[in-house]
């Protein structure tokens, strides 16, 4: 039985009447065969649009449904809803693009509509090959896994487990708390770190949704979205062989954090070289230490006369270093300094900087607080230490002065940024997950998607997708808690419905198109010897059917038939 | 202004942050008013500087200490090359730096030294001419070429290679410097006619390994020689190799406490640290010390840049002779070197700092010549 494809031409207000004469579309598509109806509509996407296009489908009996609009990425699930409800399977809609692809890139309204009408020729035609689809849904395990037991780890698990999931943290060393376990006050409001984390902790330690597994690592994950089955090895001391467990959660959260960057690729500051140059890390112990009064601390009072801070060190640096700001120098900086102050009243403190940027609520405040407790801030990028004597002697531009400078200290403090975690690339690649430039673990989109990755299912929280603050990392922590309470709350999610399919009998089991997938849908069936392909797994990219040399592969919703009758509708 | 706006598109200026790391780390920037900072921010301003009558462009030794710790990857010496390129062009340079150019266009040598004297300091050594054919070629450099003090390393080193079995070749009267100093100064269109020059020479002699005397000639081949498919090492990286390949045996011993000064064309701007620190410490007896400011932190010796031809604007201040403390301080007596113009420059500030008495100024090879 022949289609009966409908035609639904779009002004979209004048957006694409202004330069498309759409009645004239309209009409030509009306001669097409196979076509039943064509009309033109002011707003195809408004309700009364909607309507035209569901009354048609009932009263003359359309099987088929093509507008003539704007890009899919707008409105095709508009309008496949909408025929739906018309009772018509969703994948029976065909959009012709005229508005991104013809009347707003194009001038000359009489060629504009002519290739209008081309884009609707090649839509009909390629409409009339479609076959339905099944819209298919996944059961979701009610539970969820978070990688890494720092604070970002920490408050996602809390959340949801607060919301009644079972959730497991996975963390690698004995005890969780991750970088921040070795702070001593947090910037800008010099809260005590311990007290904060312990009260973190315990809250994790004792929530009866929540259970730790240190000394922990994720080995194996197998699944998707709603249904992960991860494998997690405990290290077990002395004995040979690792204990292994099964989680079987519906979510991830990613929070495997930080590395410190390593002075010692800064050669110039002496790092290793000179005692009495440490890292910012290395100055939170002190503090910490300082705490409880011990002689032999150089923030005892009477040690040290001279203390110099370094900014930037492997930031904002493309030779040796970073290219990014690591964003909690500047702060955590200013924070030392005030704490240094607190502990010896009578020293001169120095900071280089390049350009303090004190963006967060109380940051700049706390900023002006610090350098009221003179702490003296020189503008300039240290370029070299060495010894004079039992002191060092750091060298700079004081750039405000324009003047080479030498300022003896006792101690120097390197303002060390935050780098990718040297093993990202294990949970990366077990997770499929992409990395920025920067080496960073890439979110789904830098604004709309800041804790969705590419991966359905899991999710970023914390410093292992860029550097940021114990604020910050809460919020994305809190966020990526929230995205993953979605399909767990749901209780069952969508799974694509155009999917590519294997044709075992032309499959020779070459791999090739296991390569191109970086879904990891496709695997090799060891008993037949043919790539089967998952269908959960499989987003509908099409890059294995093109790098299947035998043709096996074939993209439903995308067939070849598909294609050719588009491309021969269009010429 | 057009010659300005490329100055400041070729060294991509708008990549500074006017951090004044580079300033910071300027070894000549406390005693002069050279400011490399500021010279590349009143680039960007303006788009252009005109450098007359800025004397202090001539201190710069081009060490490259700017190039290697500017975060931006800006590289300011190539600013200050820039600036002296205008300063050539219009004529208006330091005599000595003028007469050093003038030698090298008529003689191949900056020195005023007759070209066909160039290889007098190998007679009797029997070192074959590359024309003859041969492995490697021995480049010597004008220096070690001329300099009666400086011969001594060129001597020491074809001790090396003959005792070591190395088939190698020197070009003769028909050698010509490499350059690099002369790019420096500013002088661009010798720079580029002695460059083809040298070419068609390595290409007549089928040269596929240079090994050098002088790190400058070695920075010049291996990155500013423009397509030349050679493999080009300074002779502390192949003496190394012979070394660990147990080519070089050693017959002596050399009781003495010995420190090495990193040459800025070597260490800084190549990162060459560990040949030189490794051939010394295989020297059997010796007692091997570092100094505080080495490798990446090194301690420029003012030799580069033109200045062996120009003194500078304070010639009072030598960085060579507050060197000498640092080498006293780890009790060294002798002061290792890799580099021609190291040596020199060390010699002329130990006499007169009266430090000669108690420091011997000596090339690796040298050091290498007495226990083989």
């Amino acid at each position: 039985m022949a289609p009966k494809v409908g035609v639904y031409v779009c002004h979209c207000g004048i957006n694409i009447a202004h330069t498309v004469d759409v009645e004239a579309v309209a009409k030509a598509a009306a001669a097409l065969p196979d076509v039943a109806i064509a009309r033109d509509y002011i707003y195809m996407c408004s309700d009364p649009g909607q309507q035209l296009i569901q009354d048609d489908i009932r009263e003359l009996g359309l099987d088929r449904v093509v507008v003539a609009s704007c890009s899919p990425r707008m409105h095709e699930l508009t309008f496949r809803r909408a025929i739906q409800e018309a009772g018509l399977n969703p994948y029976y809609l065909q959009i012709a693009n005229i508005r991104e692809q013809c009347s707003w890139v194009h001038t000359d309204r009489h060629s504009a509509t002519e290739k209008a009408k081309g884009l609707v020729t090649a839509a009909v035609s390629r409409a009339c090959l479609l076959r339905p689809l099944e819209e298919r849904h996944a059961q979701v395990t009610p539970a969820a896994l978070v990688v890494g037991g720092g604070i970002a780890g920490l408050q996602a698990a809390l959340d949801i487990a607060d919301a009644g999931y079972a959730t497991y943290v996975v963390e690698k060393e004995a005890a969780v708390g991750g970088h921040m376990a070795h702070l001593a006050r947090t910037f800008p409001t010099l809260e005590s770190v311990p007290a904060l984390l312990s009260e973190v902790a315990e809250r994790v330690e004792s929530h009866p949704n929540i259970e730790v597994l240190t000394e922990s690592r994720v080995v194996d994950v197998d699944g998707f979205i709603g249904n992960f089955r991860v494998q997690v090895e405990k290290s077990s001391g002395d004995s040979d062989k690792p204990a292994t467990t099964e989680l079987a959660v519906g979510a991830i959260v990613v929070a495997t954090g930080f590395d410190n960057f390593d002075a010692t690729l800064k050669p110039e500051y002496g790092y290793r070289i000179y005692d009495q140059v440490i890292t910012a890390p290395e100055m939170e112990k002190l503090l910490v230490e300082s705490e409880t009064s011990d002689s032999a601390n150089p923030l005892a009072e009477g040690q040290t006369r001279d203390v110099v801070f370094i900014q930037c060190v492997g930031s904002r640096d493309r030779n040796g270093g970073n290219p990014y700001c690591s964003r909690v120098c500047c702060m955590y900086t200013a924070k030392q300094a005030y704490l240094v102050r607190e502990r010896l009243p009578d020293a001169r403190i120095t900071v280089f900087y390049m350009d303090v940027r004190a963006f967060g609520k109380g940051f700049e405040q706390f900023y002006d607080r610090v350098r009221e407790e003179r702490v003296l801030y020189r503008r300039g990028n240290p370029s070299e230490i060495y010894r004079r004597g039992d002191r060092l002697v750091v060298r700079a531009e004081d750039t405000l002065l324009g003047d080479p400078i030498e300022v003896e200290a006792d101690l120097v403090v390197l303002a060390t940024g935050l780098v990718p975690r040297r093993d990202a690339n294990v949970i990366a690649t077990l997770l499929k997950l992409s990395r920025s430039e920067d080496g960073f673990f890439m979110e789904l989109h830098p604004k709309l998607g800041p804790v969705d990755t590419t991966t359905d299912g899991v999710f970023l929280a914390g410093c292992c997708q860029s550097p940021k603050d114990i604020t910050d990392t809460i919020a994305q922590a809190k966020a990526a808690a929230s995205s993953a309470l979605i399909p767990l709350s749901l209780g069952n999610v969508r799974v694509e419905s155009v999917t590519c399919s294997v044709d075992p009998l032309l499959c020779s089991g070459c791999g090739l198109c296991a390569e191109a997938c970086v879904y990891g849908a496709l695997n090799l069936d060891q008993r037949r010897g043919v790539m089967s392909a998952n269908q959960v797994l499989c987003k509908g990219c099409g890059a294995c059917s093109t790098a299947c040399p035998s043709g096996a592969i074939i993209l439903n919703h995308f067939t070849p038939d598909q294609i050719l009758a588009e491309v021969e509708g269009a010429i | 202004m057009e010659a300005e706006q490329d100055l400041l598109e070729r060294c991509d200026l708008w990549a500074c942050i006017q951090c004044g790391k580079c300033t910071g780390g300027c070894p000549v920037s406390f005693k002069t008013t050279l400011n490399i900072r500021r010279l590349v921010y009143q680039v960007l301003l303006d788009g252009q500087l005109s450098p007359e009558g800025m004397e202090e462009l001539w201190d710069c030794t081009t060490c490259g200490t700017c190039v290697l710790r500017c975060p931006k990857e800006v590289e300011p010496s190539e600013l200050i090359i820039g600036l002296r390129t205008i300063l050539v062009d219009g004529g208006v340079i330091p005599p000595t730096i003028r007469d050093a150019l003038t030698s090298v266009f008529r003689y191949g040598n900056p020195s005023l030294m007759p070209p066909d004297e160039r290889a007098d300091w190998a007679e009797g050594l029997e070192v074959k001419n590359i024309a003859e054919g041969a492995e490697t070629l021995y480049f010597v450099g004008c220096i070690p070429s001329y300099d009666d003090r400086a011969q001594r390393i060129a001597k020491a080193l074809v001790k090396v290679f003959q005792k070591a079995n190395v088939d190698f070749g020197i070009l003769g009267v028909d050698e010509k410097c490499c350059c690099n100093e002369v790019r420096r100064v500013g002088e661009e269109g010798l720079f580029e006619y002695m460059v083809e020059e040298q070419q068609e020479l390595f290409s007549t002699h089928h040269v596929k390994h240079i090994v050098t005397t002088s790190p400058h000639c070695y920075n010049t081949f291996k990155n500013e020689y423009p397509g030349l498919d050679v493999k080009v090492q300074h002779y502390t990286q192949f003496v190394a190799e012979l070394i660990e390949q147990g080519r070089l045996p050693f017959t002596g011993e050399l009781e003495q406490v010995v420190t090495y000064h990193d040459p800025c064309f070597l260490g800084k701007q190549n990162g060459i640290f560990d040949e030189p620190r490794s051939i010394i410490q295989s020297i059997p007896g010796v007692d091997f010390r570092e100094m505080d400011r080495i490798r990446d932190r090194s301690l420029c010796c003012e030799g580069g840049g033109g200045r062996m031809w120009c003194e500078g604007t304070n010639p009072e201040e030598r960085l060579a002779t507050s060197r000498f403390e640092e080498v006293l301080s780890v009790g060294a007596d002798v002061l290792a070197v890799a580099c021609p113009f190291c040596l020199l420059t060390f010699e002329l500030a130990a006499k007169a700092g009266g430090y000669d008495e108690k420091v011997q100024v000596l090339d690796i090879t040298e050091l290498l010549a007495r226990v083989i």
